[in-house]
């Protein structure tokens, strides 16, 4: 689960690793009185106003501004908030921005990237940090590979100080007393908040030398959000996309794409392999749907009305393996749901697995309008057929 | 022959009185699986289903009374990985779970405990395993099974299902297939799979199915190009999927090049792999590398 930089921060404070502070504003009669508490209790005359959204780039798209002046911030602050932002992260449609956070500002010496993830292949977490901080980390990584240093930390095997330790020599912080203090109370954050990515860039050294998270991107393992009430609480429904808001209400996992052969498939891999086969034969898949391993009349009726809400639709291809579920009770499952939607888009059904030629009787002998299919490849030349 | 699971393996299902564990539990013991008794904390002393197995609060009671080389886990995904701990502290040589959703710091632990352990973790998230007219453990449909001579091994549970079938329906069968398990922290990789399969006589050839994220099947590939001399068809699902959204399994998300389907499709190939170009030229790829 993704969260906002202002939450990411203020979970880092938890941990006592020093912040750029600041407030948020979501209501723009609040703005003018939030640029004079920033600058009273902060002592900073200039501020920052900083949009927040759910995605990188937020400088470059114009969401991130420094304002000299009271004047200044109060029209960036009234520009921004309530924006449609568009960066390299958010696709051509943008974001709406909803909340503004409006910060101090720091006098900079020194900016570098910061990061902490989990290392699969390790199966270690791992530092990441570099001394070209403040860009996009891609960037550095495809031009100078070099300037990014990475340090793992694994119970008996690669112990934190020795990381931290090569975290700071990298950065050139060891005349800094509280460099280790602030990266372990970083690592900490990280272990204790269930984090999946911890980011921070930049991570700035300011001309009065503090060390100071500028910014700060957190995903947190959604699996874990039971044992982590508060970051729970953190879910902004408005960042994510309403269709996919709402399969995941009906327990359903769909993700929205570009074309318009629908697809509802049992399995997380099997849904991936259908859309491919559905590009394979020059068609566009609409979306992934994994209606999970037991599919049933409801979970098929969602899932119908969850790729019917997108408009670009203009056939389904239903591809389910019946393993513990029968496909005889798929098929009439399939029957009942077309029936009680009075779908007007074509439907290709492809059932394997116990009773399969059962249901494909079924289905041919059903009254309703649906193409039935033997293999997954006749299925998605069908339902490719119906849209060419 | 097979690799890990036969019918004399003796299994203990831990969370057997959950409405999974008892559920797939039935379903093992239709297919042949012997299930020699169950662990739920607080149920001890109870038996379930018409074989009446007995129910113990505990593994380290449960082995008080009976030898146990595996264990089938069906419980809760916060409270699987102490089920886990459980399983490889009483050193039971073959541990097996499907739980779906296990925080990741807990599989950390999980997995350090496993690398100090001598007993073999396969999935979470996973749908187990099964040895053709033999036993399973897990949640695979045993009637699509037959035996013959392919291994299976697979990131995802449907796509399992499907390989075995096309593998049965082309008339090659299979020995054991194993679905490794969605998560981006699992017990056994690829490669650990692979080395069972390359001692077990009877597999003459393997079909391994990848997905999105990560770079097992990548260090997979280099290994079976210097140590694996069987025949491989392997098939890589998400060539049509947005990098940075997780596909379904927490495990399938493209975070960096090396983890896109395109990027590993072209180094299995690089490493003499042969590779499905659809899901459904599993069966026909395999039976052109082995003949009928």
């Amino acid at each position: 689960m993704k969260i906002h930089e202002f939450q990411a921060k203020e979970i880092l404070a938890n941990y006592n690793v020093p912040i750029q502070r600041g407030y948020i504003v979501s209501d723009a009669n609040h703005i003018e009185h939030t640029i004079s508490k920033v600058q009273s209790d902060f002592d900073s005359d200039a501020v920052v106003v900083k949009a927040q959204i759910h995605a990188g780039g937020r400088g470059k798209g114009g969401g991130v501004k420094f304002c000299s002046t009271s004047e200044k911030a109060s029209e960036a602050a009234n520009e921004i908030l309530g924006m449609n932002l568009v960066t390299h992260q958010t696709g051509a449609k943008g974001k709406l921005v909803n909340q503004i956070l409006i910060t101090e500002a720091l006098d900079i010496k020194k900016e570098f990237y910061f990061a902490l993830m989990y290392d699969r292949a390790k199966n270690a977490d791992v530092f990441i940090v570099s001394t070209e901080g403040g860009v996009d980390i891609e960037e550095v990584a495809e031009k100078s590979p070099e300037k990014i240093i990475k340090a793992w930390v694994k119970e008996d095997t690669y112990p934190l100080a020795d990381a931290i330790n090569s975290v700071i020599n990298t950065l050139d912080l060891s005349s800094y007393d509280d460099a280790f203090e602030i990266f372990s109370n970083i690592y900490e954050c990280y272990s204790k908040s269930d984090c999946n990515l911890l980011e921070i860039n930049p991570l700035v050294l300011t001309e009065d030398n503090k060390i100071i998270a500028l910014d700060a991107k957190v995903d947190i393992d959604s699996n874990a959000l039971f044992r982590q009430e508060i970051i729970a609480s953190y879910h902004d429904k408005s960042e994510e996309d309403p269709l996919e808001l709402k399969a995941s209400e009906y327990g359903l996992n769909y993700i929205k794409l570009d074309g318009n052969v629908g697809c509802m498939v049992n399995g997380a891999g099997l849904a991936m392999a259908t859309m491919d086969i559905v590009k394979h034969h020059g068609g566009e898949p609409a979306n992934f749907l994994d209606v999970g391993g037991a599919a049933n009349v409801d979970t098929i009726k969602n899932g119908f009305k969850i790729i019917l809400s997108d408009p670009n639709v203009k056939s389904i291809l239903i591809n389910i393996f019946g393993g513990i579920v029968r496909c005889d009770r798929v098929a009439n499952g399939v029957i009942q749901a077309v029936k009680e939607l009075n779908l007007n888009v074509g439907v290709v059904v492809r059932l394997q697995g116990t009773n399969a030629k059962l249901a494909k009787e079924i289905l041919d002998k059903s009254d309703i309008d649906l193409v039935s299919a033997e293999t997954i490849d006749d299925a998605a030349k069908k339902a490719v057929g119906m849209v060419l | 022959m097979s690799i890990l699971l036969n019918k004399e393996t003796k299994i203990l299902v831990q969370g057997i009185t959950g409405s999974e564990g008892l559920f797939h539990s039935i379903q093992m013991l239709d297919y042949g699986s012997n299930i020699i008794c169950g662990v739920t904390p607080g149920k001890g002393g109870e038996t379930v289903t018409d074989n009446n197995i007995p129910v113990f609060n505990s593994i380290a009671e449960a082995r008080e009374k009976f030898e146990i080389d595996a264990s089938a886990i069906f419980v809760p995904p916060r409270f699987a990985a102490n089920a886990i701990l459980e399983a490889i502290e009483e050193k039971i040589k073959l541990i097996v779970c499907i739980s779906e959703g296990i925080p990741i710091s807990d599989m950390k632990k999980v997995k350090n405990a496993l690398d100090k352990s001598d007993s073999i973790l396969i999935g979470p998230n996973c749908p187990g395993l099964i040895t053709a007219e033999e036993s399973k453990i897990g949640i695979t449909p045993g009637f699509i099974c037959k035996k013959g001579s392919i291994g299976i091994l697979s990131r995802s549970g449907t796509l399992t299902y499907e390989a075995i079938d096309q593998i049965v329906n082309v008339g090659l069968g299979m020995t054991t297939a194993i679905g490794i398990g969605g998560d981006p922290i699992i017990g056994s990789s690829m490669i650990d799979i692979l080395k069972h399969f390359a001692q077990d006589e009877n597999t003459k050839g393997v079909v391994m199915i990848g997905e999105i994220g990560g770079n097992m099947e990548n260090e997979a590939a280099r290994w079976i190009k210097e140590n694996f001399d069987k025949p491989v068809v392997s098939f890589i699902a998400g060539q049509t999927a947005p990098k940075g959204k997780r596909m379904g399994h927490a495990g399938a998300i493209i975070s960096e090049g090396s983890e896109t389907a395109e990027a590993k499709i072209e180094i299995l190939k690089e490493c003499g792999i042969s590779v499905a170009k659809t899901v459904s030229e599993i069966g026909e790829t395999m039976i052109k590398l082995v003949g009928e």
